[in-house]
């Protein structure tokens, strides 16, 4: 039986000594690397990590955030609350920007997504800073292509991910050798489910943006989801906007991200309702990647986080 | 609560992908519009049932195709444990990707179809498992709802395969009767197998000790990071902490410490997780320490307990499972990484090819391709600081890079 003993690890150690490794091999083995950040748990949990990984070093990289400008303020102040408070470097790259410099077309609808406009501004910022590699909160249990990718990702010039041709990863050897042009998406978290990290921030107590808390807020209620009212949405005349008590389960864009109806205002009772639902994560709240079956496939093939 | 990692060994045919299926779904892991995708997707098919399998095809291809072709990663848990599945394509043009899942795992299900008993790929996955060093074997003997959940059928694939076991040394090899498709024996008792009293699967999972698979007397920690603060902060002005993972041992303040190649000495001054200061550390904690002495060491170096020292040479004897479309090549310099350290090094000799279905030597093998095992020696442009795989996994086992395409070309086992 496992009955734990003076020198067993505790599962979320275990998660959490994985993770370290890989961020410190990204530290290790690249010239200059970057934190893609973006104000949710996930990446929130990054940080933390990191916090463990090289201090009382600072971080050897910087905070990059890709804002598509249609951010929930809440995690806009929080990113910059955080940034300030551990005295690292914060790179703030619009996607407007890059829309206006490069005359890309607007999506439109109703619920017009600058999502796969990020890739854009990422391969900007990536070609300006001469990143070699990006470090992501990306998790394998988050979604079927996502399952597959290897803990150091090489991706071509274009971002691009190649199902087909990726590396073997064996033991915890992480091959970061990369020629001109090419660079890596590091996951630490690959192998954290999202019931783990909101134990994980339990226990370590990190703090959150409110909106992942129970709040009032005015929603309008489509195909079962309900979407925030916000400049950034078109409203039409059949929408009935009502106030919920809602919560956040992602935090994206304020566009593709849906709330849900939850009076769960401490993380006992997030972790509570979570244990309990029948719907994943990204069933629940991204109103994306409901498109194909391959929807993640075909964004990560270009160039998508 | 801990965490276990395990592969699964077996071709669609086998019904490796129900089994998975069935042990998310069973445990109640597979979530409501994860099963609404899985439907309609079922619907597509022509029996019209839930096809479990479908949940663990990740890619495209692997969709349209119906097999699985990349090494995928799923994640259940129960009150007991988490676990970490590496679901791993079985047929012999996967070899590559079932070494790769099995690299990481401390336990691997085997799936015998009871209909066909103990066939080539049973032997190649047991050899695998063998060659990969890999802690805790279940046999899992699949189909049972298809032999009348016969005990004799049962028994006498046991007793075939035992013979594997030994020939193999396997050392932790559990039997059970299942029906994947039908639920027998994976989360759920059966009382169609009543003359089965062991444990389920599931059961077995979670009861596996799993505390033996974490050495604690070799003492290894490779050296990813140096910390520097570099700030004017008096106290932390002459910091300088070595920061890695603890592959293997305990490490104590106090201790003494080789860092290997060069073979410095030096007391342990400190030793701290997440920030802080612990009496001690053991495997697989990722800590800092900080040494008495001012020596130099930087990435790549191992710093090692007095007791129990790693061979440091410049030859090895390996057994290496080649991973490339390209041929390997006697002579061709590559870059071997261990724990981490990267050295240049070239294939010096191949002794011989391992048939990796019957285990059969060849000593004048020809090509070597894709998926290929075989028995080489490499020197290394500089001395290496390595242990017997089969003795400690974690300090045994390295890569090969291709220098120019740096691609991942191949995984030894250090003999």
């Amino acid at each position: 039986m496992s009955t734990a003993s003076k020198y067993q690890l505790d599962y979320l150690d275990q998660l959490e000594s994985e993770a370290i490794h890989i961020l410190r091999e990204v530290a290790g083995q690249f010239e200059r690397p970057a934190l893609l950040f973006s104000g949710g748990k996930d990446s929130i949990t990054l940080v933390h990590l990191a916090l463990k990984a090289f201090r009382p070093g600072k971080f050897p990289f910087p905070l990059v955030h890709i804002d598509t400008g249609h951010n929930f303020p809440e995690a806009l102040d929080f990113r910059d609350h955080l940034a300030r408070t551990i005295g690292e470097k914060l790179i703030v790259r619009k996607v407007e920007d890059t829309i206006k410099a490069r005359h890309l077309t607007e999506p439109t609808g109703k619920f017009a997504s600058r999502n796969a406009l990020q890739t854009y501004t990422l391969l900007d910022a990536i070609e300006e800073f001469g990143f070699d590699a990006c470090i992501g909160g990306a998790r394998r249990d988050e979604e079927k292509a996502r399952a597959k990718e290897r803990i150091f990702s090489v991706r071509d010039e274009f971002g691009g991910w190649d199902p087909k041709r990726q590396r073997p990863e064996l033991w915890n050897i992480y091959n970061g050798k990369i020629r001109k042009g090419e660079n890596v998406r590091a996951f630490p978290i690959s192998n954290w489910t999202e019931l783990d990290i909101w134990n994980y921030i339990r226990r370590e107590q990190i703090a959150l943006p409110s909106i992942y808390f129970s709040h009032e807020r005015e929603v309008i209620g489509y195909e079962g989801q309900w979407v925030a009212v916000s400049p950034f949405i078109r409203l039409d005349p059949t929408d009935q906007v009502e106030v919920k008590r809602v919560r956040y389960r992602t935090v994206g864009d304020m566009t593709c991200t849906a709330a849900v109806e939850s009076g769960a205002s401490v993380i006992d009772d997030i972790i509570r309702e979570i244990t309990a639902t029948r719907t994943s994560e990204r069933g629940e709240t991204r109103i994306d990647d409901k498109v194909s079956e391959a929807a993640m496939e075909d964004r990560k093939k270009n160039g998508y986080f | 609560m801990d965490l276990l990692r395990f592969i699964t060994a077996g071709s669609v045919d086998d019904g490796k992908s129900t089994l998975i299926g069935r042990l998310l779904y069973d445990s109640k892991s597979i979530l409501a519009d994860q099963l609404e995708a899985l439907e309609k997707q079922s619907r597509n098919k022509e029996d019209g049932e839930i096809d479990l399998a479908l949940l663990t095809d990740g890619l495209r291809a692997e969709r349209e195709q119906g097999i699985t072709i990349d090494v995928a990663y799923k994640y259940f848990s129960t009150p007991k444990r988490k676990f970490i599945i590496a679901d791993a394509p079985g047929h012999i043009q996967y070899t590559r990707n079932m070494v790769t899942g099995a690299s990481n795992a401390n336990l691997i299900i085997i799936l015998v179809d009871a209909r066909n008993g103990v066939v080539e790929q049973t032997r190649r996955h047991s050899i695998i498992a063998s060659l990969l060093n890999i802690p805790h074997v279940v046999v899992a003997i699949n189909k049972m709802d298809l032999v009348n959940y016969s005990e004799d059928v049962y028994n006498n694939i046991a007793i075939d395969y035992a013979e594997i076991a030994k020939t193999l040394n396997l050392k932790d090899v559990v039997y059970l009767p299942i029906s994947a498709l039908k639920g027998d024996n994976i989360v759920e008792r059966s009382d169609k197998l009543d003359w089965y009293e062991g444990p389920t699967l599931l059961e077995l999972l979670e009861q596996t000790e799993l505390e033996k698979d974490v050495n604690l007397t070799h003492g290894r920690l490779p050296v990813q990071y140096v910390i520097r603060p570099q700030t004017e902060d008096v106290e932390l002005h002459d910091y300088r902490g070595y920061a890695g993972k603890i592959v293997s041992g305990i490490y104590r303040k106090g201790d003494a410490v080789t860092v290997l190649p060069a073979g410095l000495k030096s007391r342990i001054k400190s030793v701290e997780t997440g920030g802080k200061e612990v009496e001690e550390a053991f495997a697989p904690q990722s800590v800092v320490l900080q040494l008495e002495d001012d020596i130099d060491i930087s990435r790549g170096d191992l710093i090692v307990k007095n007791d129990h020292q790693p061979r440091v040479d410049q030859e090895l004897e390996v057994l290496l499972c080649w991973m490339d479309a390209k041929p390997l090549i006697r002579g061709n310099k590559y870059l071997l990484q261990l724990g981490s350290r990267v050295v240049r090094s070239v294939v010096k000799e191949i002794e011989y090819q391992l048939d990796v279905n019957t285990l059969e030597k060849n000593f004048a093998p020809g090509n070597i391709g894709l998926n290929d095992i075989v028995k080489a020696t490499i020197r290394t442009a500089s001395p290496l600081p390595f242990d017997s795989y089969r003795e400690l996994r974690a300090g045994g086992g390295a890569v090969l890079i291709d220098e120019t395409s740096y691609v991942t070309v191949g995984a030894c086992m250090i003999q």
